[in-house]
């Protein structure tokens, strides 16, 4: 059998190992972990995981510097892949983040400030364990319990235009989308590498995944 | 249903050694840093702290090794302090697998220094860590100071004015001490804690002074901390962290459990 190439996207936004070292911890031993910067990895990839870090207008810039636009779209369509907290806003259409930036549009629908007017209490960044109301099955889920605590952080949240591409919630001052799905992608607002034995198991059925 | 408190277990780490002895009843060496932080994953710790006390510089390098170590095997995200003094300190610290570094005298020698770390690597790594004194005398309305070197050095600053400033640098969390209680086992200074919380709009952590369970339930009640910083509870057995998760939920406290 041949080795199943799984690519983490390296664009100079945050530190990749966590993602990686969480990917090697329940690939086997037919499956090998990439980080790369090269597009044409991403373009011979079997599947995509696909993190970010820091403000949406950095990690656009960082994926047109290292020409990574078409082929992270091209990818989104077709093969196995995973957004991953800022791999997830940026797959948006836009980001009102660094004040109002053009994403990739893979996921119609926008990306919002917690409103922190209407909440003066409301701790921002959302930070900590929070639960995910998985809302649709969905081959990620597998064996991780409805209602599972991931570790979040973050400022800003998705608002995807069709609903039905929502598979998980979360409730932090309002129910925001936490998780969405479109045909072989999954994107994801929390890290599941920082998310302990719910995180591992997602990482587990993303390798496991098909895409179907 | 919502955002869970954090129990986050500090490490004092000495030469790539986990010191001031932490105890299990059954791992051999509990001096480890990747089994002792593997032991308080299990035990369920939202977060683990490690403090570099390594007294020379030349030594930091062992630090970034422990990162590296403990971030392979171990996923629930990790602070580092101890000696963060530059942007490279930073940026080593994350690229070994750290997802926050805490800063404390750097930011008080230049506070420039936060904001340059929050611009490069987002404010979501970012702890700035808050040493207090009361120095308000009995009768007089309750004042804070921030201390440096252990408590030793007062340096004229106002803890609640330098919370928010260390917010608008770019902060994304606080890590408030109580350098009157540290070490007495006697509970935060709650005080402190919720008169800074209560005037930012990051997360804080309480620190300094944890003796009982209780302690913890009320530096979340009383202390309007999102998490609590606890070292020798934890490390001597006396509790694990998820009877703490117990205590603080069996009070209406909500937790990961």
């Amino acid at each position: 059998m041949a080795l199943k190439q799984v690519v983490v996207i390296d664009y100079g936004m945050g530190n990749l190992r966590s993602v990686a070292k969480a990917a090697e911890h329940v690939a086997d031993s037919q499956t090998r972990i990439l980080v790369t910067q090269n597009p044409q990895d991403v373009a011979d990839a079997d599947a995509i995981i696909f993190p970010g870090q820091g403000a949406a207008k950095a990690c656009m810039q960082a994926l047109q510097n290292t020409g990574m636009i078409d082929p992270i779209k091209q990818a989104a369509k077709t093969k196995p892949f995973l957004g991953i907290c800022m791999g997830l806003q940026v797959l948006m259409s836009h980001s009102e983040e660094n004040n109002g930036i053009d994403c990739l549009d893979v996921i119609p629908g926008n990306v919002i400030r917690f409103d922190e007017t209407a909440n003066p209490d409301l701790k921002i960044p959302h930070m900590g364990w929070n639960q995910i109301q998985q809302t649709q099955s969905h081959p990620l889920w597998h064996k991780i319990e409805d209602q599972s605590r991931f570790y979040f952080v973050h400022s800003y949240y998705i608002q995807p235009k069709l609903k039905t591409e929502i598979t998980g919630l979360t409730h932090y001052a309002t129910d925001f989308a936490s998780a969405v799905a479109q045909d072989q992608l999954f994107a994801i607002q929390a890290h599941p590498e920082k998310s302990a034995d719910a995180g591992l198991q997602l990482f587990k059925n993303f390798l496991n995944w098909n895409g179907a | 249903m919502g955002l869970a408190k954090r129990i986050i277990p500090c490490l004092d780490v000495k030469d790539g050694r986990v010191v001031k002895g932490v105890q299990f009843l059954d791992i051999r060496d509990a001096g480890d840093p990747v089994e002792v932080a593997k032991r308080y994953d299990l035990q369920g710790a939202d977060e683990i702290t490690f403090l570099d006390i390594t007294a020379s510089s030349d030594d930091r390098e062992t630090m970034v090794h422990v990162v590296e170590a403990v971030a392979s095997q171990v996923f629930i995200p990790l602070t580092v302090g101890g000696g963060i003094r530059t942007v490279e300190d930073v940026r080593r610290m994350l690229n070994a697998g750290a997802d926050k570094v805490s800063i404390n005298t750097a930011a008080i020698n230049n506070p420039e220094f936060v904001q340059q770390a929050s611009d490069l690597f987002g404010s979501q790594c970012i702890v700035v860590a808050i040493d207090a004194k009361k120095v308000s005398a009995e009768g007089e309305p309750n004042r804070w100071e921030i201390f440096t070197h252990g408590g030793r050095n007062p340096t004229g600053i106002d803890a609640i004015e330098w919370s928010k400033k260390m917010q608008d640098f770019g902060a994304g969390e606080l890590l408030v001490t109580s350098m009157d209680r540290d070490g007495t086992k006697i509970g935060f200074d709650n005080d402190l804690t919720c008169h800074i919380a209560d005037a930012v709009n990051i997360p804080v952590i309480a620190s300094g002074g944890v003796g009982k369970l209780q302690d913890l339930v009320d530096g979340i009640q009383q202390g309007h901390a999102q998490a609590v910083l606890a070292a020798s509870i934890f490390h001597f057995g006396e509790h694990t962290i998820q009877e703490a998760k117990q205590a603080m939920q069996d009070q209406g406290i909500e937790v990961r459990l």
